[in-house]
């Protein structure tokens, strides 16, 4: 199986759910969870409409055409208006290399001309610089994570810039405040990256904490954009990224000669992806192809986490549903606990409500 | 969510079946709503594939676009989804009733009471999700601006004639639905949700399937559990989901393998009909442009049917619980709300504006603030259940009458003010001199909470409703024995204090709106393309 790289997308939502030690184990080792998950027999819904895939594609084509021109306008109008408007064929350096690691090398090269390379040069300091498709390498608890932004602007005070284009549309100036949440996240670990190339650099060149997303306008094609402040997301993004714990820390507590392989026996499969912990929360159905295996373990378990957190929250020390349910009933639990004294008082109340629902439907309800 | 409905959902989880989250029916269920299944494409913005729409369950109308990125395709759409809903919204703008209404006289400044139409009901429209919700929204943004003909000759690609009045009326069914227990529109996965509690997460419960299986799996079927999964996940032979999803978004596995070589074979079919050189020729290969649209529409049938069907056995289910008593209030709202629009419409004013001004986004927000606030005391009133959430919240209390004195107010005309004392289980949050008010026959009467006697033994002074006598009312105080409901919320709500007419906003917020607001808004600039 050809190792899968971690993505923008899986970075985010890794960080979405940091305590995961399942997630972090199989990203790390660039595991397939799709096919994993197949061959668990729980396949994950994720998918892409060829329909949507060229859309983007095409949407993202048009607002680069002709070097970047339109591109450029946006940024220089929505993020940096002091500066000297974009002259007319920017400098687009070429970033083809072979591999990954020959992309990251060319696009830190590209990014250290721009910037502090001899000035009135094209693509030297002073003017605009268009990176179309960098790559960008950052460290993700011990393994390498290849980044690929769809653009960087280096601006003529050597600054860099983030740019996001994405084909939901811009209504009337705003957007679904989902997708822009999403857009941000995946921005923030850019912007991380990109700030680990910076430091190289000396003097380290500032990346802007405004990235410019760019959506089709309204129900047309063209393009529009709008500055979005990631410093949050790129503070909780930063953060939860530290917080991972070392791959190698988990993989050292695994017994040996754990294998992930999708060809292995389903009980094989599932015995070795039991032997990492998972956590399981209900928001990981839309973020991690394992999410319904992870489920069906945890429904097992009877986790009341998989109600959602907040139920979690409520419950004190209680944390499955049997343990939950004898509690209320008063068959378990200690009464000065103030969960469990919540909770049967809870119970005593729902029950009296519905006893009233039923009675009330021959005489008025007691309550009110 | 309150740790009453988290018991509930633990029930769920333990007999496999949906558990009640209500007693009574909290949203008005019209006899004929218009329900409306929209499926849209993939990656582009408010372009519509198709829809079920309609008011006879066994009989609804299939609208389809079968090249999604066609302008006039998507206008045909478009003008028959208006040919659909304006009759049906029509039918209930005509009928009428006279209503009193209070405005303030603009010479005098007084409030006087003034008849005008209300309309007898309302349409309803019901969606399946609440992406759907949105989605009408969208719709409805997409097309009120668009020009006809007869607006505008000059205009580029001009709209079909009624298609920017129905977006008009989308918009305001879409700005209706975000005011807190409104039932102009509504999704059936709120609906159910609101009503029921599974044994899943509020995020699994977005999914209609999923939610149906729990509550109705069938008698000696799989578990709430197992028919929940089996909706989410299980596929054909051919890889397409058994329960396509309720939309409007397809499943990519739909798209990629079945819907798109569909509208390939319909745009090589158009482009073959072009190319026709004879009428003969042209014949059979108009045949073939049909046999493609149909193949389409039927795929577009065969993911909407499902969720069709899904949406009915909803309301079947909805229907089997009694209505709540202050649903009918609501739902008066909700009827001035239709009325005045219909009434903005038969004045010739212009769409909706893109922005609100400052003077009615303010009022919308208050709007929506006063009527959350009544939903949650109406709600409460109407069902045990939930009072019972607001009693285990200290917001509530419920007892039994153990002592009635009678003491009067220290007046020159002393009225009666007994002191009620109540022996109650609940913890209510009370402080000195509190407010509280409890429901005699269907209006609210106020207490004062005086002290607390021992450990859930409650003095309150009655302090109203007890008629203008020296004795108390017959039956205004409760007596010795009986049981007793007090909430610490009040049970009507206040409007807030008058908003400037938007002539007088203050200048913090923008100001008058001035001669620019008089111009009727731009339409949308036309692209020669304009999809992705």
């Amino acid at each position: 199986m050809p190792a899968k790289a971690l993505d923008a997308r899986a970075l985010a939502a890794l960080a979405a759910n940091p305590g995961c030690r399942r997630r972090a184990i199989l990203d790390g080792a660039g595991v397939d969870k799709a096919s994993l998950a197949s061959a668990l027999g729980s396949p994950s819904v994720f998918g892409q409409s060829q329909f949507a895939l060229t859309r983007g594609n095409a949407f993202e084509a048009r607002v680069k055409a002709d070097g970047g021109a339109e591109l450029l306008r946006l940024v220089h109008e929505r993020l940096d208006r002091g500066a000297e408007p974009p002259a007319a064929g920017a400098h687009v350096p070429d970033l083809s290399a072979t591999g990954p690691e020959g992309r990251a090398a060319r696009t830190a090269l590209a990014l250290r001309e721009a910037t502090t390379g001899s000035a009135g040069t094209p693509g030297g300091p002073g003017a605009w610089t268009l990176l179309d498709h960098p790559m960008l390498a950052l460290d993700v608890a011990g393994s390498p994570a290849f980044l690929e932004p769809d653009a960087v602007v280096v601006h003529p005070d050597g600054s860099w810039t983030v740019v996001e284009i994405k084909s939901f549309p811009m209504l009337d100036g705003s957007a679904d405040p989902a997708k822009v949440g999403a857009a941000a996240r995946q921005a923030a670990v850019y912007v991380l990256a990109l700030e680990r190339v910076a430091a190289r650099l000396d003097p380290a060149p500032r990346v802007r904490d405004r990235v410019l997303l760019v959506c089709p306008k309204d129900f047309s094609n063209l393009p529009t954009a709008s500055a979005v402040d990631v410093r949050r997301q790129r503070a909780v993004t930063g953060r939860q990224l530290a917080r991972l714990t070392r791959i190698e820390d988990i993989a050292d507590a695994l017994p040996d000669g754990v294998c992930f392989s999708p060809e292995l026996p389903a009980e094989e499969l599932t015995a070795a992806v039991e032997a990492v912990p998972a956590t399981y929360a209900p928001e990981c159905l839309s973020a991690c192809e394992l999410a319904f295996h992870c489920r069906a373990r945890s429904r097992e378990a009877g986790a009341v986490t998989a109600l959602g957190r907040p139920v979690r929250a409520e419950l004190g020390g209680m944390s499955t549903v049997e343990e939950v349910l004898a509690a209320a009933r008063g068959e378990a639990g200690d009464p000065d606990d103030p969960a469990v004294a919540a909770l049967r008082r809870a119970a005593r109340l729902r029950a009296e409500a519905l006893a009233a629902a039923g009675a009330g439907t021959r005489e008025a309800a007691v309550c009110p | 969510m309150s740790l009453i409905t988290t018991l509930a959902r633990l029930e769920a989880v333990r007999t496999g079946r949906a558990q009640p989250a209500a007693t009574v029916r909290h949203r008005h269920l019209s006899d004929r709503p218009l329900v409306f299944v929209p499926l849209i494409t993939a990656g582009e913005a408010g372009a519509p594939l198709g829809a079920l729409v309609g008011t006879d369950r066994d009989a609804p109308r299939l609208l389809v676009v079968p090249q999604p990125r066609d302008r006039d395709l998507r206008f045909a759409f478009l003008a028959e989804l208006a040919g659909v809903v304006l009759p049906h919204i029509e039918a209930y703008a005509d009928s009428v009733e006279p209503a009193e209404r209070t405005e303030t006289d603009p010479e005098t400044g007084k409030r006087v009471k003034v008849e005008v139409d209300l309309c007898a009901d309302a349409a309803q429209l019901i969606v399946p999700s609440r992406a759907g919700v949105d989605f009408v929204r969208l719709l409805g943004r997409s097309m009120r601006f668009r020009r006809t003909t007869e607006q505008d000759p000059e205009t580029p690609h001009p709209a079909p004639p009624r298609v920017p009045l129905l977006g008009r009326w989308l918009t305001h069914y879409g700005e209706r639905a975000r005011v807190p227990g409104s039932s102009l529109l509504l999704a059936m996965t709120d609906l159910l949700g609101r009503h029921w509690a599974t044994g899943q997460s509020t995020l699994e419960d977005q999914h209609l399937g999923a939610l149906l299986a729990w509550i109705a799996p069938g008698d000696e079927g799989p578990t709430g559990a197992e028919a929940a999964r089996r909706a989410e996940l299980a596929r054909d032979a051919d890889g397409q989901l058994l329960c396509p999803p309720a939309g409007p978004a397809t499943d990519p596995a739909f798209d990629n393998k079945l819907l798109a070589p569909a509208i390939e074979r319909y745009d090589r079919a158009r482009t073959a009909l072009a190319a026709a050189e004879d009428g003969v020729e042209a014949d059979d290969r108009l045949g073939a442009v049909t046999a493609a649209e149909r193949e389409v529409r039927a795929l577009v049938e065969s993911r909407t049917r499902p969720t069709w069907d899904a949406v009915w056995r909803g309301l079947d289910l909805l229907r089997e619980l009694p209505a709540g008593a202050h649903v009918e209030d609501r739902w008066t709202r909700d009827r001035w709300s239709f009325t005045s629009h219909r009434d903005r419409v038969l004045a010739g004013e212009p769409p909706q504006p893109r922005r609100d001004d400052a003077v009615t986004a303010a009022n919308k927000l208050a709007t929506r603030e006063r009527e959350q606030a009544r939903l949650e005391a109406q709600e409460a009133l109407d069902d045990p259940l939930v009072m019972a959430g607001r009693r285990l919240a200290g917001e509530a209390f419920a007892g039994e009458v153990i002592d009635v004195v009678m003491a009067y107010s220290e007046s020159k005309r002393p009225s009666p003010r007994p002191l009620v004392t109540v022996r109650t289980d609940d913890r209510p949050h009370l402080g000195e001199r509190v407010k509280v008010h409890r429901s005699l026959g269907g209006r609210p009467q106020a207490a004062e909470f005086v002290a607390q006697e021992d450990e859930g033994v409650l003095v309150l002074r009655i302090v109203d409703r007890m008629g203008r006598g020296k004795e108390p009312e017959a039956g205004s105080v409760p007596e010795k024995g009986d049981r007793v409901c007090f909430t610490l919320f009040e049970h009507e709500q206040r409007g807030g204090a008058k908003l400037p007419d938007p002539e007088g906003t203050p200048w913090t917020h923008g100001g008058p709106p001035g001669e620019t607001a008089a111009v009727p808004e731009a339409a949308d600039a036309q692209t020669e393309e304009d999809v992705l």
